[in-house]
């Protein structure tokens, strides 16, 4: 009977030790190789931001985060709905990230050197350029953030935005209270009711979240902008060919808006003599090859997700909720006057 | 057939091997160290794995950041009160311990909350008044049947909701002394001076006297039989005596008074109270208690003691009638019925589930961090975990906390319940 039991525990032990060597095997063939096996990616977004990451009223993922996950999708399966969204709060993100039980982080998640340098990430670039803004009651009568000595905030733990604030208020001499919840929901519920006299996040999170309120048009959002906050999708660190296909995915769709490429002319540009073009549809060169995927990737990509402009305005942009206006602002293309600038495709 | 059901005794070296593999004992030894070295081996293999894929990703191990300094801001509470917490100057150990003591503050005040309110659900559970007799059910059935987290978020929000704004004076309590509005309740705060050592000294020895006259009144009666009302002599001794001591040295402690501040209002040094000021201001005196903490309190006091009052009328249901009868019949009245049949045979029932309820209590506090009181889930496995981002020694060290925290609780718990237990002539 201690014989069998023992014999049984051991052969237990076999079976997880075979398991975890075929795990160490699917790691030691890149992200890439789990993901085609997969059939899918595992993309982590926020628990409901709208224009980034939010569920719509038929219950399917819409924003500019969401937007790019497919894009990798279209260009790794060509397919961009081969995608499997998985809701992280700010403070699991990168431990989901790193454990493996997401492919790719696009949750408007803030580039810093610590991110990179201590957390084990590689940054595949910037989809939107945010700052950190303040939302008070339009009662209270504040016009400017230097008026706020003495304020209780509200913020979501697990930020940058904690420490930008706290930042801020010290580099000005000025005390607070800073009120950290873990989910937005609750943040939002917290400021509507009176506990704090400041919502602070990121301001595109602010014109969300604003939404949310009983009476939008109470509060005012306050002008400074008190950090830089680029948001942009993660990888993990030690994969480079899959931080090569998130990097350029993001580039594709931000090179096809200069070129003036989008779904709606796609069919048209297939046949365009214009070499640049060419290269970007994968109808001159290997490009998509070297990068471990099919020529057509950025193809695909536009022709079922849209280039960079595209999703920005069915997003994020003037007519939609938020009414975040891209002309004049960091986010317009570099040839506007912005900053959104892609490497050449060549 | 070569079947041997014996080892041959005549082959003696082939003999002592034989022996050895069908001996029951050194067989059981045999596969108990293979085991044992398998065990060994999954668990090098678990922390060798662990390291490399770490190093692969290049994040940082060890536990060199809990020196770093942390640059954000934490709520006040206990914690911040007790631990200096000021952003660049605290280092993560700081908010580590911050989060330990804020944890503990709500589990001990729970605690206690939920063992009075339960002892009383529970005692009115068993009531022959109908009215105390229906609301106790209906208490116990409905806060044990909804989820925690739910009667948290339900709490904050309602405390919220119905709590004046914090510009408002809110709701007073002995001329101002106390004020509640939606920044929390604000109490007075005892400060204290030289002589407090001699008050204190005074209290020490009172309670020693205290104790002395009920040993005495103890002899006394299981000499002679006759009673002293010990009790009531030993709360005037531990009252009077440090308050004596206390006038005549002076009063060496005064209460300070939480300040309401209008805007315009002037403060001690000059400056102009703002819009934004207005309202009251701790650094001018009192302390305040946070809508986090109450609410965080109130939802785990009533959830838990939901559980405590069924355990204690097992309990009282678990003491024979019998007994009462018997005591009856010694002519004992009601309350020494309770007090000195009932109860201390009820106790040995109770005491084992409560200390599970005391325990459940304490991990059940880590909900803190859906309504942002600063916990040492919310505060250090949260914000703190996120600006180092060592999961495993951030994780490992929380889950420390709980096991100590939870280990001294069931150990003094035991010791209480070996005190209570049957003593067997």
């Amino acid at each position: 009977m201690k014989l069998r039991s023992a014999m049984g525990a051991l052969t237990a032990l076999g079976m997880v030790m075979t398991a975890s060597t075929s795990f160490a095997d699917g790691h030691s063939e890149g992200s890439l190789g789990a993901v085609m096996k997969n059939g899918s990616v595992q993309c982590g977004v926020s628990q409901g931001l709208p224009g980034f990451s939010n569920k719509d009223d038929a219950g399917n993922w819409t924003g500019i985060d969401v937007d790019y996950c497919r894009a990798v999708a279209a260009a790794v399966f060509g397919d961009a709905s081969a995608v499997k969204f998985t809701p992280l709060s700010a403070k699991e993100r990168f431990t989901a990230l790193s454990s493996g039980e997401v492919d790719i982080l696009s949750r408007n998640t803030t580039w810093t050197m610590t991110r990179d340098t201590q957390l084990g990430l590689n940054f595949a670039g910037v989809n939107y350029y945010d700052g950190q803004g303040m939302m008070v009651p339009s009662s209270l009568g504040v016009t400017t953030a230097t008026e706020l000595d003495g304020a209780s905030i509200c913020t979501n733990t697990g930020t940058t935005t904690e420490l930008n604030i706290t930042d801020f208020f010290r580099s000005n001499n000025m005390s607070f209270e800073l009120v950290a919840f873990e989910k937005a929901d609750e943040v939002v519920a917290a400021y509507d009711s009176g506990r704090c006299d400041v919502y602070t996040t990121d301001k595109s999170g602010i014109a969300a979240q604003r939404l949310k309120l009983a009476d939008p048009a109470a509060h005012t959002i306050l002008p400074e902008t008190i950090s830089k906050e680029p948001l942009g999708p993660v990888v993990r660190q030690g994969d480079d060919q899959w931080f090569n296909i998130a990097r350029w995915t993001l580039n594709c769709m931000i090179n096809a808006e200069e070129m003036g490429v989008s779904s709606a002319n796609i069919t048209d540009m297939m046949n365009s003599d214009n070499p640049g073009i060419k290269r970007l549809l994968g109808t001159e060169g290997t490009f998509g090859e070297n990068l471990g995927v099919s020529n057509g990737w950025c193809a695909n990509i536009i022709e079922q997700v849209g280039n960079y402009g595209e999703t920005y305005e069915a997003n994020v942009g003037s007519n939609t909720p938020l009414k975040l206006a891209r002309d004049g602002s960091v986010n317009a293309l570099w040839t506007k006057g912005g900053l959104m600038y892609a490497p050449p495709i060549r | 057939m070569a079947y041997h059901t014996e080892p041959d005794r005549d082959g003696s070296d082939e003999g002592g091997l034989a022996a050895l593999i069908y001996d029951p004992k050194a067989r059981g030894l045999l596969f108990q160290t293979i085991l044992l070295l398998a065990v060994i081996g999954f668990f090098a293999w678990i922390l060798d794995n662990t390291v490399s894929n770490l190093a692969a990703q290049n994040k940082k191990s060890g536990f060199g950041f809990l020196e770093e300094s942390s640059g954000f801001q934490i709520l006040t509470t206990l914690g911040t009160y007790l631990i200096e917490a000021r952003p660049g100057v605290a280092t993560y150990f700081d908010i580590f311990w911050i989060g330990v003591v804020n944890t503990l503050a709500v589990a001990v005040v729970g605690i206690i909350f939920a063992t009075i309110i339960g002892f009383a659900i529970g005692i009115f559970r068993l009531s022959s008044n109908i009215i105390l007799r229906g609301f106790a059910t209906v208490y116990v059935e409905v806060l044990r049947n909804i989820p925690l987290l739910l009667q948290i978020l339900f709490f904050y929000i309602v405390v919220l909701r119905i709590l004046p704004g914090k510009r408002e004076e809110g709701y007073t309590l002995f001329n101002s002394a106390f004020g509640l509005n939606i920044e929390g309740l604000f109490a007075p705060f005892p400060v204290i001076r030289e002589g407090i050592g001699v008050v204190m000294l005074a209290l020490i020895g009172a309670i020693f006297l205290a104790w002395v006259i009920a040993w005495l009144a103890k002899k006394r009666q299981e000499a002679t039989g006759k009673q002293f009302p010990s009790f009531w002599v030993g709360l005037a001794l531990i009252v009077l005596i440090p308050l004596v001591v206390f006038y005549m040295v002076g009063e060496p402690m005064n209460l300070e008074y939480p300040k309401f501040l209008n805007a315009g209002d002037v403060r001690p040094d000059g400056r102009t109270v703002s819009r934004i000021q207005a309202g009251y201001d701790i650094e001018l005196g009192g302390m305040v208690v946070v809508p986090e903490f109450l609410a965080l309190l109130i939802a785990l006091s009533l959830y838990t003691a939901s559980f405590i009052a069924e355990i204690v009328r097992a309990g009282i249901l678990a003491v024979a009638s019998g007994q009462t009868e018997a005591s009856k019949a010694l002519g004992m009245s009601n309350g020494q019925n309770l007090r000195l049949v009932v109860i201390p045979q009820a106790l040995r029932v109770i005491i084992p589930p409560l200390t599970s309820q005391y325990l459940n209590l304490t991990k059940n506090s880590s909900l803190a961090v859906a309504i942002a009181y600063p916990d040492i889930v919310s505060v250090f496995a949260g914000t703190a975990l996120n600006q180092v981002g060592q999961e495993i020694e951030m994780i490992f060290m929380m889950m420390m906390v709980y096991l100590v925290i939870s280990l001294v609780t069931s150990a003094f718990m035991n010791w209480f319940n070996d005190r209570m237990r049957l003593v067997e002539r």
